[in-house]
């Protein structure tokens, strides 16, 4: 859906998405990462159970909900990459006790 | 830069590090007030200035000089004595200027003499069928990834809608080497004859020119349909094609992508939530906070400054933003007012900078069918609520968007009606003949954005709550 | 004009809603009147708690009475409210409470009174297994539960107007006065007539009632309320602690509500409350020890009712001790939810028969002498 232009000359910083290494950016945030891999990266709604990609990449809409590092229902859009970062990708309501 | 706060009171706390508040911050902070600037994002420049101390994309043309503008708000910023924190999300204000922010997953609360929300604006809804599935985006949405990540579309994208933005994403989408497959506009023809009396000032107004020469320059290179009627997107859990109805003929195109924008409107739930009142702009059709010249709201101590203000553009912004800050200058420290420019001289800056807006604003009023969604068109994405949904609530009895939430779950998830707010006030003021004044908003709540229930426990206790325990 | 109308009510909560309600079905034409929207302040917003376990004594009967009509509740309002029937457990973090819960239960028993039954360490993790293990113990009502008070209170108003209700919302009350043996009220441009005026207004029924000349101690309070976003079902009763302020539940649809007393600053006059974040923090830790679950969940929304609190924590209920066709029905001091149902059928039955075979006598306005205020 979207690449990297070429200009793009920043370090790469690798993160795993539901234990696959994704090859990320430095200053990416997560749900950019998220979006430029190859991955299917859909979550599903607590609600429902519908696909659903980040919407607004912007911190207002929550499309992009993910958990990092083990804390559920963290803004993809507002959290940037660091090395080593563990994302998983929600489906349904957020586990939690776990 | 993710620290907490380094006090527990200030003169002034920006909210927001857009063109509004690295303004609003600069010259707050000149004028020697203790200032604290609180932004949500990595790194300052809101949406219009998003990444603009870090973008990747190095060719200046790409991005526009406009874009550049930025880089010079947030040098002088940062020159200055203001206290700035990125990725600090204010999720409460209050009357008594008692903000709760949190910071690197703790919050702290902080104090304020005077608050400057800055918290700008987001894209209208586009409740059309189908926004809701993968693939389907807001033009902003792709603009802020190009910004910060340099990540253009690369499969098959269409863009649908209207407004300055759209161009100007366009042009800058193909500048970087992405795709774009078709371009739907969805400008009503008859606002082009609506917006010509106020054509002359549009003339005279610098986003004249560079409006006209970018539409041209992705006219030359990506099919455009005008007058667009209808729009659906569609697909089996993933979008797949866009359909559309323009001169009255249907067509329907495979897409991977598909960006929507309908123009902007203020973000204004910390403002609503805090109490400040808020009347219906017809004109630019959606919720405004009701202030004086100066920026100041119904709550004292609270002014607001920038699109949250009501939309005005950047250029407006940044002019708001210095006179917000000059009158807390003036109510604090008048004194050190005399250093900035005067009053007077900043009202006329803003007069020039919203020169040509009720042309942008009548020519790019959206069309009701695009606002008011009908049947099983998801109105609140959150809650997975159809049009169908709040129609029936209103049936039986459903008055408002606050009695609504008795029948349907609308604005009570987590984007707290960002995204379904304004279609649920219009959607319910059609359905019962009344105005969107006389229907009402949603009664919007802190935290207005969700905190883990371990980070409000771990939040520094209150005396009286150390008493308790001492006594226990 | 004036309207002649069988009786005015005052407040458009849930105890006016339902007391108009339930004069219809007694045959009378009232009118309701709400200065904002019928479940604006704290009928709407409330916990929800439909809760017998740990009331005063003066109430229960009033409660129990109002349970055997929530059991019932679709077939008085066609809605059913979202009441869930999966009882209330009262929890003690020490064998120090669950003493005082012996006593308690020992207490009712002595009085007739059954609902409230004392459990052991064992049947407290059976019906909350997310406790913390630490807790001895409690009290659980079996046939208690939760409704959604904002749908509860718009279906009572609903089927009170299918019924003849005059209902008026968006305009206060005004000139209330008493002539010609009849109750008079103004409502914008429009006046009333009954001979029967119920005072339901809620926060605003303690100056009503002064007006009449029936001062009560009572004040304005704001409890403050919490919910989180959707987590998977872990939860079935209401838990409410002996020792500590907190109540919680979570929703079918897999919110949970985090309440129990904190209480906000009230700002009547503007319909508005400031939040006190520092005793909401008291109320996440006090989650964050008991159900250690939760510490993850997110607050996705706090907010305060505005509602009135008697200096005796029980409500005023029963006709005027000095006003001829008067009758007071507020002050339900933070527990008033699950009594409105009951209160609005013994409220009619006041008015048209004159008395009740359900006991209610301990909750009159003539409690307050001058010498108590």
């Amino acid at each position: 859906m979207f690449r990297r232009s070429e200009q793009d000359k920043r370090p790469q910083v690798q993160i795993f998405v539901d234990g696959a290494a994704v090859a990320a950016r430095q200053g990416d945030t997560v749900s950019a990462a998220l979006l430029a891999s190859s991955y299917d990266v859909r979550r599903s709604t607590a609600v429902s159970g519908a696909p659903r990609l980040p919407y607004c990449m912007m911190g207002v809409c929550f499309d992009c909900l993910v958990t990092i590092d083990g804390v559920g229902n963290r803004q993809g859009c507002l959290v940037p990459v660091t090395e080593g970062m563990q994302v998983e990708i929600q489906k349904g309501k957020r586990e939690i006790g776990k | 830069m993710t620290m907490a706060p380094k006090r527990e009171a200030y003169d002034v706390v920006v909210i927001g590090a857009g063109p509004a508040g690295l303004a609003a911050a600069a010259t707050s902070a000149e004028a020697g007030l203790s200032t604290l600037l609180l932004d949500e994002n990595i790194g300052p420049g809101g949406q219009v200035f998003r990444a603009v101390a870090s973008t990747p994309v190095t060719d200046r043309n790409q991005l526009g000089a406009d874009y550049w503008v930025g880089a010079d708000l947030v040098q002088t910023l940062r020159a200055s004595n203001a206290e700035i924190i990125q990725r600090a999300t204010v999720w409460s204000l209050d009357r008594n200027l008692d903000i709760a922010v949190s910071v690197g997953g703790a919050s702290a609360f902080v104090k304020a003499k005077r608050v400057i929300l800055a918290t700008g604006a987001l894209e209208r809804p586009f409740p059309i069928p189908g926004w809701t599935l993968p693939g389907v985006m807001t033009a902003g949405a792709a603009q802020t990834m190009l910004k910060s990540s340099a990540l253009v579309p690369d499969g098959r994208t269409v863009i649908a809608g209207q407004g300055p933005l759209l161009w100007l994403l366009a042009a800058q989408i193909l500048r970087l080497g992405g795709r774009i497959d078709r371009i739907l506009d969805t400008t009503e023809r008859g606002n082009y004859f609506a917006a010509l009396p106020h054509a002359f000032a549009f003339l005279t107004s610098p986003y004249f020119a560079k409006g006209l020469s970018m539409m041209r320059e992705v006219k030359a290179k990506v099919q455009v349909v005008s007058g667009v009627t209808e729009l659906a997107a569609s697909g089996d859990g993933q979008l797949a094609s866009v359909s559309y109805v323009a001169g009255g003929k249907r067509e329907t195109i495979s897409a991977d992508l598909l960006l929507l924008h309908q123009g902007v409107v203020p973000n204004v739930n910390l403002a609503m939530s805090a109490g400040i009142e808020h009347r219906w702009d017809d004109l630019q059709l959606c919720w405004s906070p009701v202030l004086d010249a100066s920026g100041n709201s119904s709550i004292a101590g609270i002014a607001i400054a920038g699109d949250g203000a009501g939309i005005g553009g950047a250029n407006a912004a940044v002019v708001r933003g210095r006179i917000a800050a000059r009158a807390a200058v003036e109510a604090l420290a008048p004194a050190a007012g005399a250093k900035l420019p005067s009053m007077a001289a900043l009202r006329a800056d803003l007069s020039k900078a919203e020169r040509g807006r009720v042309f942008l604003d009548t020519l790019f009023r959206p069309s009701p069918q695009f606002r008011i969604p009908s049947g099983d068109t998801i109105v609140c994405r959150c809650e997975e609520v159809t049009a169908k949904d709040v129609l029936d609530a209103v049936a039986i009895g459903a008055t408002g968007p606050n009695q609504l939430k008795a029948y349907r779950r609308t604005g009570m998830g987590p984007c707290q009606g960002r995204l379904c707010g304004l279609t649920v006030t219009e959607l319910m003021a059609q359905a019962r003949g009344k105005t969107p004044q006389e229907i009402g908003y949603y009664r919007l709540r802190a935290p207005v954005k969700p905190i883990t229930l371990a980070e409000l426990a771990a939040v520094p206790k209150s005396e009286d709550d150390i008493k308790a325990v001492v006594r226990g | 004009m004036t309207k002649n109308v069988d009786a005015i009510v005052v407040g458009g909560g849930i105890h006016g809603c339902s007391t108009a309600l339930h004069l219809c079905l007694a045959g009378l034409k009232p009118v309701l009147i709400e200065k904002d929207y019928a479940g604006r302040h704290a009928s709407g917003v409330n916990a929800g708690g439909v809760r017998q376990l740990a009331r005063h004594i003066p109430e229960i009967p009033l409660s129990i009475r109002s349970m055997g009509i929530w059991e019932k509740i679709s077939e008085l309002v066609d809605d059913d409210c979202s009441f869930e029937s999966y009882g209330q457990v009262l929890v003690a973090e020490n064998e120090e409470e669950l003493a005082v819960c012996r006593a308690r239960v020992a207490e009712l028993n002595a009085l007739g009174f059954t609902h409230e039954e004392l459990i052991d360490g064992a049947e407290l993790q059976r019906l909350v297994p997310a406790v913390s293990e630490t807790c001895p113990g409690g009290v659980v009502s079996r046939r208690d539960g939760a409704a959604n008070p904002a749908q509860t209170t718009t279906a009572f108003r609903r089927k009170a107007e299918q019924l003849g209700a005059t209902v008026r919302e968006g305009v206060a009350a005004s000139n209330i006065r008493y002539s010609d043996g009849l109750w008079h009220v103004d409502v914008g441009i429009e006046t009333f007539a009954a001979p029967v005026l119920v005072n339901a207004a809620g926060a605003w029924a303690g100056k009503i009632a002064a007006a009449l000349g029936e001062p009560v101690p009572v004040e304005t309070v704001a409890p403050m309320l919490m919910i989180t976003s959707r987590v998977p079902h872990f939860i079935d009763p209401v838990v409410i602690l002996r020792g500590r302020k907190l109540s919680f539940k979570q929703f079918k649809n897999g919110t949970v509500l985090i309440g129990g007393g904190h209480l906000a600053t009230p700002y009547q006059d503007r319909n508005e409350t400031v939040l006190d974040w520092k005793s909401l923090a008291i109320s996440a830790r006090t989650v964050f020890e008991l159900f250690p679950v939760m510490r993850d969940a997110t607050i996705m929304r706090a907010w305060a009712g505005i509602e009135a609190k008697m200096k005796d924590d029980i409500p005023v209920f029963g006709p005027s001790s000095r006003h001829k066709g008067l009758y007071h029905q507020f002050g339900f001091s933070l527990h008033g939810f699950q009594l409105g149902p009951g209160a609005g059928a013994v409220m009619a039955e006041l008015i048209v028969n004159g008395g009740t075979q359900t006991r209610v006598s301990d909750l009159g306005i003539d409690r307050f002498h001058p010498s108590t205020l």
